[in-house]
């Protein structure tokens, strides 16, 4: 097997016993990333010095018999929404196109302290506004599977680069989907965790009471690997959950336990909004766990019709807030002669701001206006707490329900850009974990017609993320998905 | 000539600075007059992904005053974000409280110069981050210093009810004295830590019907004395305003003000109240604050009895005039020390006239409180007991309070012996010298005792010839008393 092949998980255990160097991994990503990056646009910065000085670092680490983290001398991608105090900090942005931030992320610590080395910052849509993408300031990314598809989004950037062995895992965030959609159009493994499970410190916020951090994984172990990174609580933040509510945990433990007497719940009348090819490659991953033994529970979710409307007023609501600053007196562009002070805002805003950013801002700005308030925002709180209570009866029921990530697999490029609420719908199975904070994870469940990866989503109650992994791990031991790779 | 009558109305909208030792929702410090955008950090920077933090320390002063003002606290407490650009605002938003407030509906009892006490009312008091300093006078940009910028704030509104200049310059010193009692504030207006903008309107009846004028806020601030004559002016202004146009208030005609210390006035700022939209909505990076009882018991545990209490009661118990008593109770630890003097056996009045005549006055030349001064309740009852068994005589008492606070080691009694502060009351040491100046001057004695017109001043010559004699140490009384027996 070359270096290439590894996982990240096999990649560290390779590192720490000295089979293998840091440096070598991390220059043959190198490699990857210059033969790539042209075509395949996954990255908007890349630290090459920076981490072959990391992997140097680790490796001498080893040599010297020092303990090493985790993630030691693994080569990591962080999307580009997380904050590093080396290179910029872009959020895919013409707006932060020259923002550094003085400061590293939660998560950027973590992976620091852990070993991993960094070796660059993710595409994404501008502030993680999107699902394909091309939403992106910056950067073109495409799906590594098909170049003239997209490789979905916001996380695109993430997720096409462990399809495309630019690294051996990655950070995505996922604010309505924005991990579980990329890593399903690109045949990957995606996860977000429950809302609080990681620290958004020094995250860029788009939807602050959605956005979650997670990994981008070649596999199910690696989520867990890096999720036992990236987790915990943080002071910095304070909606990170403390010790008492989720204590710490060790994901990589019983992670090839089955789960025994599982009760998978299925919401047939709601799969059935998905492309044939996609409900057929659910179908037979529902065998596959019957054939393990579990029992499969149909479900209603009474409440999930009006998920992407709450959704889409929420999110927007926060973000036209969360966007406020950007105003070019503090931070990002500002305009070259503007006539008055006044102008120093708007102008600002107007040239730099991408269409999807600024109609998300008025969105949520019209939501939040005094007089459409309850009507708009209070609303779709209840909604938010309807959908709870929909989980609620269901994992009453059964350990975790099974859908689809997205109705279909990675469309073409520019296919759905002139219509942004077909673009919205398409959030439809992946929206409502973020409203109920639950986690959720999407693993490869196949492959359509045009050889285009087919993903499959499990949702779990808050706080089981290792019962998660562990339902996912069944899956995958069972197939062979997750072993294709894009030529 | 119609018959006009008029009543002033007045809220407060007031802001206080909470002296906690770090800002409201990050870990810098607060500082005043440092250099511009030293005390910063990302979070009150507003950077791109950062979070706030409650500073619990914060929320319980915040809690306390609120007690302390008699304000209900509600079990369950919420941020919100408050809208709007501003160069000062960096994340163009503002962290505060809209409609769940952390307290509301309590009252202040306010002593007016009658001697009687008004109750106004509180709507609410609510915490919130403050924002940084603009600065216009630098050149053709302006600058921008963020050192203030999430310094904790309590936003206290009153009720309408206070009707003349007076009482909203007492509520205002009232309010100085609870933050500074309860220790929450250093409460000082020209730093700004306490901040006051009255609503005043006027209503004026005039042939038997009931009109009111536009209401006017009145901005910047920053004195008692400005506060007091603002409303004076607005008072008068509106008055005029109301006989010479007939104008009356209407929706959206609330003015904005300021005042113009130089030239004692009023001046017109906004017209029309703009129809603001804040675009509120909870703040989904901080968690409600759960208050339950237990917590609140331990913040309840930190109130003390409030200065008009005090003050109250220092009349009621030790006798003290209501003017000897407000003075005392002005500074809580001047009020405790004088407390512990009495509770140890010194007179209250005296003990009162010590600590407000003497000690107060070195206090305020040196800028600090009487405890500051390093005067201790024993050394209070020291020297009432001095004066009392007239050791020392009422004239020294100043001296000796400067001396012991320049030398604190020594007793009371050794300073006045090093300085020849001791009073005699000696009787046969006195009756010596009465009896030496008795024969040195006959001419003096025959004018006492013929008791013609001349014998005041002849005795009142004797007296001054014996105390001259003692070298001043001699109990004036007691030779008095002498003198008198041995010339009549």
């Amino acid at each position: 097997m070359s270096i290439q092949d590894y996982s990240a998980k096999q990649l560290r255990d390779a590192i720490a016993s000295g089979a293998v160097t840091s440096v070598a991994a991390t220059a043959a990503i190198f490699q990857q990333i210059d033969k790539l990056q042209p075509s395949v646009g996954a990255y908007i910065t890349t630290f090459k010095d920076r981490a072959l000085a990391s992997a140097g670092e680790v490796d001498r680490k080893i040599a010297a018999g020092e303990p090493v983290g985790p993630l030691a001398g693994v080569p990591i991608a962080i999307k580009d929404n997380m904050c590093t105090d080396f290179g910029p900090t872009t959020c895919a942005s013409k707006v932060l196109e020259s923002f550094s931030a003085p400061y590293n992320a939660h998560v950027v610590e973590q992976l620091t302290a852990a070993d991993a080395v960094i070796v660059g910052k993710a595409n994404m849509d501008e502030f993680a506004m999107g699902s394909s993408t091309e939403n992106s300031g910056l950067q073109k990314t495409v799906n590594p599977w098909d170049a003239t598809r997209v490789p979905g989004g916001s996380s695109g950037g993430s997720a096409a680069a462990v399809a495309a062995k630019m690294c051996y895992g990655a950070l995505g965030s996922d604010t309505g989907g924005s991990i579980r959609q990329p890593a399903g159009f690109c045949g990957v493994v995606g996860l977000k965790p429950t809302y609080g499970r990681v620290s958004r410190y020094g995250l860029v916020a788009f939807g602050s009471s959605l956005d979650q951090i997670g990994p981008m994984t070649a596999d199910v172990t690696d989520a867990a690997l890096m999720l036992n990174v990236i987790a915990g609580h943080d002071e910095r933040d304070s909606t990170s959950l403390g010790p008492d509510i989720a204590p710490a945990c060790d994901y990589l433990a019983d992670i090839d336990k089955p789960v025994e007497g599982l009760k998978i719940a299925v919401a047939t009348r709601f799969n059935a909004l998905a492309d044939e090819q996609v409900q057929a490659a659910i179908a037979q991953a529902l065998d596959v766990y019957t054939k393990l033994g579990a029992e499969i529970v149909e479900v209603d979710m009474p409440h999930f019709d009006y998920a992407v409307a709450a959704y889409y007023v929420i999110a927007t609501a926060e973000a036209s807030s969360n966007l406020a600053r950007y105003d070019g007196v503090h931070y990002g562009h500002r305009t070259e002669k503007p006539n008055d002070y006044v102008e120093v805002y708007s102008k600002s805003r107007e040239e730099a701001f991408g269409q999807e950013v600024k109609r998300r801002i008025m969105l949520g700005t019209y939501a939040l206006s005094s007089g459409y308030y309850d009507a708009y925002y209070l609303k779709a709180l209840k909604v938010r707490n309807l959908i709870r209570g929909d989980f609620t009866s269901v994992f009453e029921k059964a350990d975790c329900i099974v859908m689809p990530v997205s109705p279909t697999t990675a469309f073409k490029i520019g296919e759905k850009t002139a219509d942004p609420l077909q673009m919205y719908v398409a959030d439809i199975y992946t929206i409502a974990a973020n409203l109920a904070g639950i986690p959720g994870i999407s693993i490869p469940a196949g492959f359509d017609n045009d050889n285009l990866p087919i993903g499959l989503q499990i949702l779990t109650p808050a706080f089981t993320e290792a019962k998660l992994l562990r339902i996912a791990k069944m899956l995958e031991n069972q197939t062979n998905h997750h072993k294709k790779h894009p030529e | 000539m119609s018959d006009l009558q008029y009543r002033t109305i007045v809220g407060l909208e007031i802001h206080v600075h909470l002296a906690t030792r770090t800002k409201m929702f990050c870990g810098c410090e607060m500082a005043y007059g440092v250099r511009p955008n030293s005390r910063v950090c990302p979070v009150c920077m507003g950077m791109p992904g950062v979070l706030p933090v409650m500073n619990k320390q914060a929320f319980e002063y915040a809690v306390l005053t609120a007690l302390a003002l008699n304000c209900s606290i509600p079990s369950f407490t919420k941020w919100d974000r408050k809208s709007y650009y501003y160069p000062d605002l960096p994340k163009n938003y503002q962290i505060s409280q809209y409609d769940l407030p952390m307290s509301e509906n309590g009252f202040i009892d306010i002593p007016l110069e009658s001697g009687q006490v008004k109750r106004i009312g509180i709507i609410r008091a609510h915490l919130e981050e403050d924002a940084g300093k603009n600065t216009h006078t630098l050149g053709n940009f302006s600058a921008v210093d963020l050192n203030r910028t999430g310094s904790p704030l309590l936003e206290i509104v009153t009720e309408p009810d206070m009707s003349s200049p007076d009482e909203v310059r007492a509520l205002a010193v009232e309010l100085q004295r609870i933050v500074r009692y309860l220790g929450v504030s250093e409460g000082d207006m020209q730093k700004g830590h306490m901040r006051f903008e009255p609503n005043i309107n006027l209503a004026i009846t005039k042939d038997g019907q009931e009109y009111r004028t536009p209401i006017a806020e009145i901005k910047n601030l920053n004195s008692f004395r400005a506060l007091e004559r603002s409303v004076a002016y607005e008072t008068a202004r509106q008055l005029d305003e109301f006989t010479d146009r007939g104008i009356t208030m209407q929706m959206g005609n609330k003015s904005t003000r300021g005042w113009d210390d130089d030239n004692q006035c009023t001046v017109l700022q906004r017209e029309k109240e703009e129809a603001h939209d804040y675009r509120y909505f909870p703040d989904p990076d901080l968690v409600p604050v759960e208050m339950d009882d237990e917590w609140l018991s331990r913040i309840r545990a930190d109130l003390c009895e409030m200065p008009i209490q005090k003050q109250n009661r220092f009349v009621s118990e030790f006798a003290l005039s209501e003017y000897d008593a407000g003075v005392l109770t002005q500074i809580r630890s001047t009020a405790e020390l004088f407390e512990q003097a009495v509770a140890l056996g010194a007179d209250p009045k005296k003990a009162c006239n010590i600590i407000t005549q003497n000690f107060q006055k070195i206090a305020n030349e040196k800028g600090c409180t009487v405890c500051e001064l390093g005067i201790t309740p024993e050394k209070i009852v020291e020297m009432t007991n001095m004066v009392t068994i007239g050791q020392i005589s009422s004239t020294s008492v100043s001296s000796i309070a400067v001396l012991s606070v320049a030398n604190l080691s020594k007793t009371l009694r050794e300073i006045a012996v090093e300085h020849n502060l001791i009073q005699t009351s000696d009787a046969g040491e006195i009756e010596a010298l009465v009896d030496q100046v008795i024969a040195d001057n006959p001419a003096a004695v025959e004018d006492v005792t013929s008791g013609g017109k001349k014998s005041k001043k002849a005795r009142g010559f004797l007296l001054g010839q014996v105390m001259q004699r003692s070298k001043g140490q001699a109990n004036p009384k007691i030779v008095a008393q002498i003198l008198a027996k041995k010339l009549s």
